[in-house]
C-alpha cells in the first residue's frame, strides 16, 4: 500500500510549497536583475550617503547588506554613526514617509534623532516606526566595513576593535587600508592585531604562495583556537609547500592549545570547587558543627539570591548610579535576612528536635517546601534577573587561558568568606562558645555559656553564610524558587566528603571534588562524570567513614 | 509576577472544585475544563504561566456567552511536577470533577504517565509543548510542535544562510532532546554532513556548571568551518548556559545557537544584550506584528494586571487548541468525548501570526515555522518563516522504526501507528 489516508496532510503541503518555490526563484531572478542594473547605476552617479540609507527603509537582507557595502564604500564621515546604529538595532524608518531615524525607547513610543546631524527629529509612537532588521550575517557584514573604516581612528581601543573585527571577517579588500594602518600605527599591542588580521586576509586573498607562508608563521604565532580555526579553513584548498607549512602551523598550535588545556580545566575545577565551597560552607558549620541535618540549607541560598535581587531591583528604580556597587550592598543584607530565618527556624522548630536525626530531616525539608512556595507566591514562579556590575562581566586573557571575571571573583569571595569563618571561630569569643558548646554541651553550660542561646546564633551564623552564598551564586545560577535544591545534595557531598565538623576538610573536598569533576567531564560526559564523582565519593567514604579529615577526640564518641 | 488576587482566585477555583464535586446537582449547568499544570516544583516556572493564560481563555469564552448556552467551568488542580501524581490528577479531573477536555502538562514523561487514564476514562488531553514526536494517541491532540515543525526547519535555516557545516547537538539527557537529537543526526548525515563534524553532548537536569562544555564547543567551532549549536537544554539550565557563552565571549555572529526550549519567559532571567543574534525556532513569538496578537497581548496584560508578563509558543498553543475544542464542540452540539474527537478533525481555527492552524488527522497540527533572532530587549524578531504552513508529522521519516507509520485517526482507519510496509494497524515499522 504506497498511499494511505495519512499520507493526505502531506500531500496537502505539497502543493504549497511548490507554489512558494516558483514564487521564491522568480523573486530571486527579478532580484538578481534588479542588482545588475542597481551596481550600473550606482558606478554612474555615484549616490550620496543620505540617498543610500534611504534605500535601508523596507530592504531585505540582501539589499540591506549591498547598501552597507556601498555606504562603506562612500568614505563619508557619516558612515560610521549610520552603521554603528544599524548594527546595534537602533536604526528605524518611518511607516509614513520611509525617512531614516536612530531610535530609542521614550516619549509617546519612541525619541527620534537624525542620524547624520544628530538633531533631535521628534517622537514617534510605537507602531509608527519600524526597524531595519538585520540578522547575524550582517552584522558580521557590518562589522567588518566598520572595520574598514575606523582603522584610523584616534583612539586605540577602537582601532583594535576594527582590526579584530576584520581578523575574523577576513576580508581580502581591507589588505590596503590595513598596509596604511600598520604603517602609521604607534601601538604596539594593536599593530600585532593588525599584523595578524593582515596575515588572515592574505590566507584568503590570490596572494602568491610565499606571501601566503609568511602569513601562515605570523598566524602561528597567536598559538591560540582562533589561530587554528584560520589555518584550517585554508587547509583544503592549500597545497605543496604552503600546505606543508599550513599543517606545520596547525600542529604547533594544536600542540600548544593541548598543554593549555590541562591548566584550563584545573581553573575551571578550582572554579567549580569555590562554588561548592560556597554552598557547602554554611552547611559545615550547621551540619558539621553542630549535626543538624538541615534540609532548607539551599533555601536560605535562595533568600540571598532573592535579597540581591530585590536590592538592585531598588538600585534600578533609586539610584541607577549605584549599580555597580549592589553586590556589595546586597551581601549584608542577604546574611542578615538569611541569619534572621536561620534563627527563626531554629527558635521554632529545630530547638525541639536535637538528638532526633530523622525528625529533624523530614521537619527541616518541609521548611524547605514551604520557603520555596512562599517565595514563589510572592515573586512568581519564574527566573528574576539579576545583573552582572561591570567588574564582573566579560573575560580576559592569560597565555592561553581564557579567565572569567565572574569565576575570578567568586573564587576569591569563597576564599575570603571561608577565612573569614575560620577567623570567627579560632578568635572570638563566639567562636569558642559555639566550639565549648558542640565538644561537650553540658560542660559548656556549667561554664555559664547560655547554651540555647549559642545554638541559636551558631544556626543564624551558618544561615547568614548560606545567605551571602546565594548573593555570589545569583550571578551565576537562575535566580528562581528552585535554586536551592540544585545545591543542596552536592553541599551534603562536600561536607560528609570533607569530614563533619572540619572547616578545613570542607575547603579541600570542595576543591578537590571541583577539579576531579572537571577531570573526568571531557573523558565521560557530564552525566557520566557526575556519576563517577558520587561513585568515588561512596567508595572513599567505606574507605574511610569519617570523610577527609576526620575530627579526633570526645566530641566523636558522643 | 502574579498578583496575589490571582492567587486567591485560583484557590478560590480549586476551592470550588472541591464544593462542585460535593454538590452533584449544580454540576449540571456548567461545563468543566479541567487544567493540568504544575503550579509548584521544578515545572512551576514554565507550566503556572499555561493555568493563567487557560483561565483567561475560559473567562473570555464565558464573556461571549458560554459554550452551548452553558458557562465553562475551569477546574485548577496542581500536579506539583511529580510525574505519577499527573495520572492520579487527571483521575480526579475526569472522574472526580467531570471535566469534560482536560489541557495540561507539560514534559513528555507527565504527558506519557496520563495517557493510560485518558484511554482508559476515554476523555480528550490538549498538550501544547513542542515534543519529539513518535506519538499519536486517539485521546490526545498535540498543539505543540512535533520536530518537523521546529528542529528540522531550523537547521535547514542555518545551513542555507549561515553556511553552517559542523553542528553541535547539545541538550538535557532526557527523551526530548535524545529523539530529536537522533531525528538531526539522521537528517544531517543524509544531507551529507561528515560524522566528525557532528558533536553530540548531553548534560543532567538543572546543570550549572557550563565551563567546561562551552570551552568544548569553542574548541570544535575552531576546526575553519562555520559551526552552530542546536540545543535543546531545558528549563533552568539554560540561564547559566547563556551567562557562560556570554561570559566566554562566544557571540552569535562566530557560533550562534539555536534553541528550541527557550522563548520569552526563558529570558526574563537574562540579560540579553551579550546574547543578540543567538537563535530560537518557535511557531510563535510575542512580537509576531498582526493585530490577533496585539490584542492578545493585551488582554493577557489586562488579565494579569502587570504590563510586563511576556507571552510564548505554548500560551499559542492553548489558544488555538482551545479555540478548536470550541469550535468542535459546537459543531457536535454536545461535549461528549467521541463525538468531539470526530469533529474536531479538520476544524480550523486563526493563530496568533496571522494565519489560520488547522487539526490534521493525525491530531497534530498546522503551523508556521517561525526563526526569530534574540533582541537586546528580550524579544525575538522573526528572520525567517516558511512560506506556507507545516503538517506535524507524528512519526518522524527520519527515523528507522517511524519512517513507515503514519497516523489518521478518521474512521475507518482510526490508527495511530499504521505501517504502510506492512499495512497493518500497530506496532513499531522494521
Amino acid at each position: 500500500m504506497a498511499f494511505g489516508i495519512g499520507d493526505l496532510p502531506r500531500m496537502i503541503s505539497g502543493p504549497v510549497g511548490l507554489a512558494s518555490r516558483l514564487r521564491s526563484v522568480t523573486l530571486a531572478l527579478t532580484f538578481t536583475v534588479l542588482l545588475v542594473m542597481q551596481a550600473g547605476s550606482v558606478q554612474a552617479q555615484s549616490n550620496s550617503i543620505q540617498e543610500l540609507a534611504a534605500g535601508l527603509a523596507g530592504a531585505d537582507f540582501n539589499e540591506t547588506s549591498r547598501i552597507v557595502d556601498q555606504i562603506a564604500a562612500t568614505g563619508d564621515s557619516g558612515a560610521v554613526p549610520l552603521l554603528e546604529a544599524l548594527v546595534a538595532g537602533d536604526l528605524y524608518y518611518r511607516k509614513s514617509d520611509n525617512a531614516i531615524f536612530i531610535a530609542e525607547r521614550g516619549g509617546a513610543g519612541y525619541l527620534l534623532t537624525d542620524p547624520f546631524s544628530g538633531a533631535a527629529a521628534g517622537e514617534a509612537g510605537r507602531r509608527d516606526v519600524t526597524k531595519v532588521r538585520v540578522n547575524n550575517s550582517l552584522r558580521r557584514d557590518i562589522r567588518s566595513a566598520l572595520g574598514g573604516l575606523t582603522l584610523m581612528s584616534t583612539d586605540a581601543d577602537v582601532r583594535l576593535d576594527a582590526a579584530s573585527a576584520i581578523l575574523k571577517s577576513r576580508d581580502p579588500e581591507a589588505i590596503e587600508a590595513l598596509d596604511q594602518a600598520i604603517a602609521a600605527e604607534s601601538d604596539d599591542g594593536v599593530k600585532l592585531v593588525m599584523e595578524r588580521a593582515r596575515a588572515a586576509a592574505i590566507l584568503n586573498s590570490d596572494s602568491d604562495e610565499s606571501t601566503k607562508i609568511v602569513a601562515v608563521e605570523t598566524i602561528a604565532q597567536k598559538a591560540d583556537q582562533e589561530a587554528r580555526s584560520i589555518l584550517l579553513a585554508v587547509a583544503e584548498e592549500a597545497d605543496g609547500a604552503l600546505r606543508a607549512a599550513i599543517d606545520k602551523a596547525v600542529a604547533s598550535v594544536e600542540a600548544s592549545l593541548a598543554l593549555w588545556s590541562t591548566a584550563q580545566n584545573i581553573w575551571y575545577g578550582l572554579s567549580l570547587g569555590s562554588v561548592l565551597l560556597l554552598a557547602a560552607i554554611g552547611l559545615a558549620i550547621t551540619f558539621g558543627v553542630m549535626g543538624v541535618i538541615n534540609m532548607a540549607h539551599g533555601e536560605m541560598v535562595m533568600i540571598g539570591a532573592y535579597v540581591t535581587f530585590l536590592v538592585q531591583e531598588v538600585i534600578r528604580t533609586q539610584a541607577p548610579y549605584l549599580f555597580d556597587a549592589s553586590l556589595l550592598i546586597a551581601l549584608p543584607l542577604a546574611f542578615v535576612t538569611a541569619g534572621l530565618v536561620g534563627i527563626a527556624i531554629e527558635q521554632g522548630v529545630i530547638r525541639f528536635l536535637y538528638g532526633r536525626p530523622l525528625e529533624t530531616l523530614l521537619a527541616t525539608w518541609g521548611l524547605s517546601l514551604i520557603l520555596q512556595q512562599t517565595v514563589r507566591t510572592i515573586f512568581g514562579p519564574t527566573n528574576q534577573e539579576v545583573g552582572a556590575p561591570s567588574w564582573m562581566s566579560g573575560a580576559f586573557e592569560l597565555g592561553g587561558l581564557t579567565l572569567t571575571y565572574g569565576r575570578v571573583w567568586i573564587i576569591v569571595f569563597a576564599l575570603v568568606t571561608f577565612a573569614c569563618l575560620v577567623v570567627v571561630l579560632r578568635r572570638t569569643s563566639l567562636g569558642l562558645q559555639m566550639r565549648a558548646v558542640t565538644q561537650n554541651r553540658r560542660m559548656a553550660g556549667s561554664m555559664g555559656i547560655r547554651t540555647t542561646w549559642t545554638d541559636a546564633l551558631t544556626f543564624g551564623l551558618g544561615s547568614g553564610i548560606a545567605g551571602i552564598a546565594g548573593v555570589a551564586l545569583s550571578q551565576i545560577d537562575n535566580v528562581s524558587p528552585n535554586l536551592g535544591q540544585s545545591y543542596i545534595i552536592d553541599s551534603f557531598m562536600v561536607v560528609v566528603f570533607g569530614g563533619v565538623g572540619n572547616l578545613w576538610g570542607t575547603l579541600v573536598g570542595a576543591l578537590s571534588l571541583g577539579v576531579l569533576n572537571k577531570f573526568l567531564e571531557p573523558y565521560a560526559g557530564a552525566v557520566l562524570g557526575k556519576i563517577l564523582v558520587l561513585v568515588f565519593i561512596i567508595l572513599f567514604i567505606q574507605k574511610r567513614p569519617r570523610g577527609l579529615f576526620a575530627l579526633k577526640g570526645r566530641a566523636v564518641d558522643q | 509576577m502574579m498578583t496575589f488576587g490571582k492567587m486567591l482566585r485560583g484557590t478560590a477555583f480549586g476551592l470550588a472544585a472541591g464544593m462542585m464535586f460535593a454538590t452533584a446537582a449544580q454540576a449540571q449547568e456548567t461545563i468543566k475544563v479541567g487544567i493540568l499544570h504544575s503550579l509548584s516544583g521544578t515545572m512551576a516556572i514554565s507550566e503556572t504561566t499555561l493555568k493563567d493564560a487557560m483561565l483567561m481563555l475560559i473567562e473570555q469564552q464565558n464573556a461571549k456567552g458560554g459554550l452551548l448556552g452553558k458557562k465553562l467551568e475551569p477546574v485548577v488542580v496542581d500536579p506539583a511536577s511529580d510525574w505519577p501524581l499527573f495520572a492520579e490528577k487527571a483521575r480526579e479531573l475526569i472522574s472526580g470533577s467531570g471535566a469534560a477536555a482536560v489541557f495540561g502538562c507539560w514534559t513528555s514523561v507527565s504527558r506519557k504517565s496520563v495517557l493510560p487514564v485518558f484511554e482508559e476514562l476515554n476523555n480528550i488531553l490538549f498538550y501544547p509543548v513542542q515534543y519529539e514526536g513518535e506519538e499519536s494517541q486517539r485521546n490526545v491532540f498535540y498543539t505543540g510542535a512535533a520536530p518537523n515543525q521546529q528542529a528540522i526547519p531550523a537547521v535547514d535555516y542555518l545551513a542555507a544562510t549561515e553556511g553552517v557545516e559542523r553542528w553541535v547537538l547539545a541538550g538535557t539527557d532526557y527523551v526530548y532532546p535524545r529523539t530529536t537529537n537522533k531525528i538531526l543526526e539522521t537528517y544531517l548525515l543524509d544531507k551529507g554532513v561528515a560524522p566528525e563534524d557532528i558533536m553530540i553532548n548531553y548534560t543532567p537536569f538543572g546543570h550549572s556548571d557550563w565551563q567546561t562544555i562551552v570551552a568544548e564547543i569553542k574548541a570544535f567551532g575552531s576546526a575553519g568551518k562555520k559551526t552552530a549549536v542546536v540545543s535543546t537544554i531545558n528549563g533552568d539550565a539554560n540561564v547559566p548556559f547563556y551567562k557562560e557563552l556570554a561570559n566566554q565571549g562566544i557571540k552569535a555572529e562566530d557560533i550562534p545557537v539555536v534553541a528550541f526550549s527557550v522563548g520569552e519567559e526563558e529570558l526574563a532571567g537574562i540579560d540579553t544584550g551579550p546574547l543578540v543574534g543567538h537563535l530560537a525556532a518557535w511557531n510563535y513569538f510575542m512580537s509576531a506584528p498582526t493585530p490577533e496578537n496585539d490584542a492578545f497581548i493585551a488582554d493577557w496584560h489586562k488579565f494579569t494586571g502587570s504590563e510586563t508578563r511576556v507571552t510564548n509558543d505554548p500560551m499559542e498553543a492553548h489558544y488555538i487548541g482551545f479555540n478548536m475544542w470550541v469550535k468542535a464542540v459546537e459543531a457536535a452540539g454536545t461535549t461528549d468525548p467521541d463525538a468531539v474527537i470526530d469533529a474536531i478533525i479538520g476544524v480550523s481555527v486563526p493563530n496568533l501570526t496571522g494565519g489560520y492552524s488547522a487539526m490534521m488527522p493525525n491530531h497534530h497540527i498546522t503551523k508556521p515555522v517561525l526563526i526569530g533572532e534574540i533582541q537586546a530587549d528580550g524579544q525575538f524578531e522573526t528572520v525567517f518563516e516558511t512560506p506556507g504552513l507545516v503538517v506535524g508529522d507524528a512519526w518522524s521519516d527520519y527515523l528507522p522504526d517511524s519512517k513507515d507509520l503514519i497516523s489518521d485517526w478518521r474512521k475507518p482507519m482510526s490508527c495511530g501507528n499504521f505501517n504502510v510496509a506492512t499495512g497493518k494497524c500497530g506496532g513499531k515499522g522494521t
